[in-house]
């Protein structure tokens, strides 16, 4: 395996990108079971996204993100017992079972807020980005947002200011072509979202979001001039989920989607593309991937046992944390 | 943080806080400025930003030179009053201590979602670990035709979302002091200034004080009808106060300086004494400020009430331009006392 340089990179990625599949795969078995009580909006099929961009951060970078957060959630880094207890309602989770899937967040690896408000968390990541700028930090904010939240005027607010501010932050469409079960064509006129910083001076970039490669090297060239204080840059990656809005279950059979358009993406599961590239380049063998494979399985079945064995919130616990004591 | 370096000033007088002043007058806009002043200059993390709050009129006066002093810290921004709220919620999040000014607070339903979906929740979310240090600024007033959109007390509105304060200083000395507070303070605050208040001139101390967020002050003692009575109805319940004392009547007013939190305990308190109880607020009455409060506390006080609770709001209707409308859309004096004789049992002079 390869110990340094691009290599090591694409080798970790390929690591967050297994360690997000399997852990949704997880949630998707346990899910029946009725125990975790939170609506769940899987990623499977757009963890090249997630991995490729955070592979380039740091702790000290911030991370904002949407319902959709579980892979943003991990690939920064934080453990799955935390998550996996907060799916579970349980006071050892991430939020003391205050968030569910759809708020997850953790200060000490950068993640300050996940709304489930479409858009909502976009101007938050700019706010961030304006604080670090206050501090003269070389660290940034990335937002991760769906193509249903460049609907939104947040969206263009906050592209707006950001660049009249020249604000250290990148812009993450996750462009999967569904704003719950209506197509990008339903809502937008053209299909031009990487464009739309333009108009504020913001480049934009679009890259294939199932090419993790791809999406590591455009991200890292962005995310360093905006170390070096270029503002705001914007990438559309354009990727599928394979799963329904919410939930664990597929949709196409209930005609929100055309079972071969999902077909064809699942042809190019990011996974599978990584994989396949560096055992062709000899990174990777067929026994590595499995040893990892392995050892991501075990890692997420001590977190389920952990989360299933974690003691509930007392109900009294309702009533903390609604107002800030410190 | 800085902020921990500020004792909190408990031991205010419950009857008049002017009696602090230590000599020193100052109109209320000046107080708020000398506030914004000095938080900007204690912590590098205090920022202001909003439209206009570096332009010569400075928010009427209220922030007026401060650009000259902090060039980096007073932004002047665009008009995208949802994203600004976000902006400010993400600086908080992030270890800053913004201040957000609107001019009116018509323009805060703008930006609703940010305040109700993210500020007011963000700590509750995140189990404790994030929270959000932010205060808006809101200005609302009333009169000279500013009609519907330019006119709005909608403090009820903000009292019904848990994980925010609301606050809405009456003298000069309570607008520095809520104010240094409420910056120091780790949640988001909504600030309510009353555009009427800001030529009231009271005593101010120079140095940095803080009036405790939750306490109510008792500005007028008696003992026939308490009156509580919110941001400018502190004035008027002054006023109406005169006018019933020659009439027989010796009205108690409480000003509870801030809403959420609310004192219950010195409503209750004077109710127990007058048996009478008369709300007055600036806002709507049908699911307005004064109908909340009335909520909250009647369980607590409705066995010494000696007479039915009287709510002095707005009618139910958006607010009338013409000067003629506005004279029986609006609430002064005169029906503060007209609510205190009511309840007192007496019928109008």
């Amino acid at each position: 395996m390869a110990r340094q340089g691009r290599g090591r990179d694409l080798i970790q990625i390929y690591e967050t990108m297994l360690r997000i599949r399997l852990f949704e795969e997880r949630v998707i078995r346990s899910y029946p079971g009725q125990e975790m009580k939170t609506p769940v909006h899987l990623c499977v099929g757009q963890e090249a996204v997630a991995a490729g961009v955070c592979r380039n951060l740091t702790d000290k970078d911030y991370v904002f993100t949407n319902h959709r957060c579980h892979g943003h959630c991990l690939a920064k880094g934080m453990s799955m017992s935390s998550i996996l207890a907060e799916l579970y309602g349980k006071r050892t989770g991430c939020c003391k079972g205050k968030s569910g899937s759809m708020h997850l967040s953790d200060p000490d690896r950068g993640i300050l807020a996940t709304s489930a408000i479409v858009g909502g968390n976009i101007p938050v990541a700019v706010g961030a980005a304006l604080s670090l700028k206050f501090r003269k930090s070389r660290n940034i904010a990335v937002v991760f947002f769906g193509d249903g939240a460049v609907d939104e005027g947040a969206f263009y607010e906050s592209l707006n200011f950001s660049a009249l501010k020249k604000l250290p932050v990148l812009f993450v469409c996750e462009n999967n072509f569904y704003a719950t079960n209506s197509p990008q064509k339903a809502r937008q006129p053209v299909d031009n979202i990487f464009k739309r910083g333009g108009i504020f001076g913001i480049k934009g970039f679009r890259c294939d979001g199932n090419d993790a490669v791809e999406v590591f090297d455009l991200s890292k060239g962005l995310i360093e001039k905006i170390r070096k204080g270029s503002g705001p840059y914007l990438m559309e990656c354009r990727t599928y989920r394979w799963k329904g809005h919410v939930g664990p279950d597929c949709d196409f059979e209930k005609g929100c989607r055309p079972k071969y358009e999902l077909d064809g993406w699942v042809r190019k599961c990011p996974v599978k593309r990584l994989e396949d590239k560096l055992s062709r380049k000899g990174l990777l063998t067929g026994s590595g991937a499995e040893k990892m494979r392995v050892k991501i399985e075990r890692e997420i079945s001590k977190a389920e046992n952990f989360a299933k064995r974690s003691r509930f919130p007392n109900t009294g616990e309702l009533y903390e944390d609604v107002y800030w004591k410190g | 943080m800085p902020w921990t370096e500020v004792a909190v000033e408990r031991t205010i007088s419950s009857r008049s806080p002017d009696k602090n002043a230590a000599g020193r007058v100052l109109s209320y806009r000046d107080a708020l400025r000398e506030a914004l002043g000095q938080a900007l200059k204690r912590d590098p993390g205090v920022f202001i930003m909003g439209e206009g709050v570096d332009d010569p009129a400075g928010v009427f006066g209220s922030t007026a030179g401060l650009r000259e002093e902090f060039p980096s810290r007073v932004l002047d921004t665009p008009i995208a009053e949802n994203g600004l709220t976000g902006f400010a919620v993400g600086a908080a999040l992030a270890g800053m201590r913004p201040v957000l000014v609107h001019m009116r607070m018509d323009f805060l339903p703008l930006s609703f979602d940010q305040i109700l979906n993210h500020a007011a929740k963000l700590c509750y979310m995140s189990g404790g670990r994030s929270h959000v240090p932010l205060v808006i600024r809101a200005v609302i007033g009333r009169g000279w035709g500013s009609a519907a959109q330019h006119s709005q007390s909608l403090q009820a509105m903000f009292m019904q979302m848990p994980g925010i304060k609301v606050v809405a200083p009456s003298s000069a000395y309570d607008a520095k002091g809520l104010l240094l507070s409420s910056i120091a303070d780790g949640n988001p605050v909504i600030f309510i200034e009353h555009r009427w208040l800001y030529d009231v001139k009271g005593g101010v101390p120079k140095k940095e004080y803080l009036v405790p967020i939750g306490k109510g002050v008792v500005r007028r003692t008696g003992k026939d009808v308490t009156v509580v009575a919110v941001s400018l109805m502190v004035n008027e319940a002054v006023e109406a106060a005169k006018e019933l004392k020659d009439g027989g009547i010796d009205i108690e007013i409480i000003d509870p300086r801030s809403l959420v939190p609310f004192d219950e305990k010195i409503v209750v308190d004077s109710v127990k004494k007058t048996g009478r109880l008369v709300i007055a607020d600036m806002g709507w009455r049908s699911g307005g400020a004064a109908e909340i409060i009335l909520g909250r506390i009647h369980d607590r006080i409705r066995r010494y009430l000696k007479a039915d609770v009287q709510i002095v709001a707005l009618p139910d209707t958006p607010t009338p331009a013409s000067h003629r409308l506005e004279k029986a859309f609006y609430k002064n004096s005169g029906d503060i006392a007209k609510a205190a004789r009511k309840a007192y049992g007496l019928r109008k002079k």
